[in-house]
């Protein structure tokens, strides 16, 4: 009986990621959409947003800022008063995007007229979604003034449908690929993208010339994607959710798929459960914070961009960008520690995603359940602080809670029939 | 080869911590030498877990001698 269940936790877990590993073959970004024309579930008055399920009464301030800056966004109400009234009335419904083939960054926020990437796999026959990255002051960090809204609609008008035809005219862009490069060039691509989004320009630049869409405009797009360092985060995200969907549901897999953060708790989600969460808290970030900013005014761990770490980027693959642990006060030995303990609770390898300062072994993929249990190692995210009134924060890293793993494996007991 | 463990008075200690690294940074002030494995406690020391983190985990150390 036992050898048998072992038999089958095996097989499903190289199943699930030979499953990853060709998702990541076959993501594409092939264009933008409107939120309410292509995520599943999307209403008028929805609000989703990052991480586990939570409500509005616990929701943190800077969650909260931002579900008040999208209702002002869509126009449903025009003050914080009115908005707050209209979800303590029942008029909103808030949901976690990861329930909704999308992810998010930071606050998560995403609403029924806001542009988002679409990235499929046509080979596993999966889609999924991310908001664009904003530049500088955003509403994805709970940022809601005039200028950040004016910013967002420029970026509905604008930014999207422009890049969206010039990406559709090139017939889409391989995120792998850019994403492999990019690892080569200092990335971790969670944290440190500047390599990433810079190979980004240099493939999307000619097919934006070619739109011919007037000087003014693409000056605009240009300019916003030269400041904007983390601009093609949000598309590698979208593929990573779209390889989480390909990869889920696998019956006695003990893989992660999805790690993600609304602020209060982190959730976990493993392959052989299905949909179900497994929370613990969320804790504040080890690392650098921007002057003015300290432990007392900023949110803990918060964002669905932890989906890079679940499919062996970020924290998983410090060793390629040594550069981030001048943000984390550590060393590059440290980068390369990280990355040897996160081999050491991953169940595969990813020939693509190589490190040069590890003699150019693959780098993880596949977070195991039980290794994470039976190691006590638990995975690291390098991300983003966000102040609690809104705002960027600071950078550095944080682990998963224990905790998310203890209830999953007890839920997995449970299920396949451990101990009986 | 053994030493007298006399020659360990007097001599300049190394320290290896395991786990919790407040004693490493505790015995670093005193201007001790100290290694500080970052060790942490399998299944967060969950007796009732490690029990049946057993029963699927053996085949990776290629033990499968008490299967039944």
């Amino acid at each position: 009986m036992t050898t048998d269940l072992r038999s089958r936790i095996r097989a499903a877990n190289e199943s699930t990621v030979e499953i990853m590993l060709s998702a990541w073959d076959n993501v594409v970004w092939v264009g933008n959409e409107t939120a309410i024309d292509v995520i599943p579930g999307m209403t008028p008055t929805t609000v989703m947003h990052a991480g586990p399920p939570i409500t509005w009464v616990d929701m943190c301030s800077s969650m909260r800022e931002g579900v008040i800056g999208g209702l002002l966004f869509e126009g449903l109400a025009d003050t914080a008063e009115e908005a707050e009234s209209l979800i303590a009335g029942g008029g909103i419904t808030l949901a976690p995007c990861h329930e909704h083939r999308t992810v998010g960054g930071m606050t998560g926020i995403t609403t029924a007229s806001m542009p988002v990437h679409v990235v499929r796999d046509d080979q596993n026959g999966v889609e999924a979604y991310c908001r664009l990255h904003e530049r500088k002051r955003a509403l994805q960090w709970g940022e809601r003034d005039q200028q950040v809204l004016e910013q967002l609609r420029w970026m509905t008008d604008v930014l999207s449908p422009m890049l969206s035809a010039a990406v559709r005219a090139k017939g889409g862009l391989a995120v792998k690929s850019i994403t492999a490069r990019a690892l080569q060039m200092g990335d971790e691509c969670h944290n440190r993208n500047v390599a990433a989004t810079s190979l980004l320009v240099r493939e999307m630049m000619p097919d934006l010339i070619a739109l011919d869409w007037g000087k003014d405009d693409l000056e605009k797009v240009a300019r916003f994607l030269q400041e904007d360092d983390g601009f093609y985060l949000h598309i590698d995200m979208a593929a990573g959710k779209a390889i989480a969907e390909a990869a889920k549901g696998i019956e006695y897999s003990t893989i992660v798929t999805t790690i993600a953060r609304n602020g209060v708790e982190v959730g976990i989600r493993i392959s052989g459960l299905g949909d179900s969460w497994f929370t613990g808290p969320a804790d504040l970030l080890r690392g650098s914070y921007f002057p003015g900013f300290n432990d007392d005014n900023v949110d803990a761990d918060m964002g669905d961009s932890a989906i890079m770490e679940t499919m062996g980027l970020g924290g998983q693959i410090q060793a390629a960008a040594p550069v981030f642990q001048q943000i984390v006060g550590g060393t590059v030995q440290d980068a390369i520690n990280h990355t040897r303990e996160m081999m050491d609770i991953s169940f595969g390898r990813n020939p693509a995603f190589v490190l040069p300062m590890l003699d150019f072994q693959a780098g993880p993929i596949g977070i195991d359940m039980l290794k994470v249990l039976e190691t006590g190692v638990t995975p690291i995210i390098d991300s983003a602080m966000a102040a609690k009134k809104g705002g960027f924060a600071g950078a550095g890293q944080v682990r998963v809670p224990m905790e998310c793993f203890q209830k999953a494996f007890r839920a997995f007991a449970e299920r396949y029939g451990l101990g009986q | 080869m053994t030493q007298p463990v006399s020659g360990l008075i007097g001599a300049q200690l190394t320290v290896i911590n395991v786990g919790l690294s407040l004693f490493a940074e505790s015995l670093r002030q005193q201007g001790i030498e100290v290694a500080q494995v970052d060790w942490r406690p399998p299944a967060g020391g969950d007796m009732v877990l490690l029990g049946l983190l057993d029963q699927v985990t053996q085949i990776d150390k290629g033990d499968d001698a008490d299967d039944n």
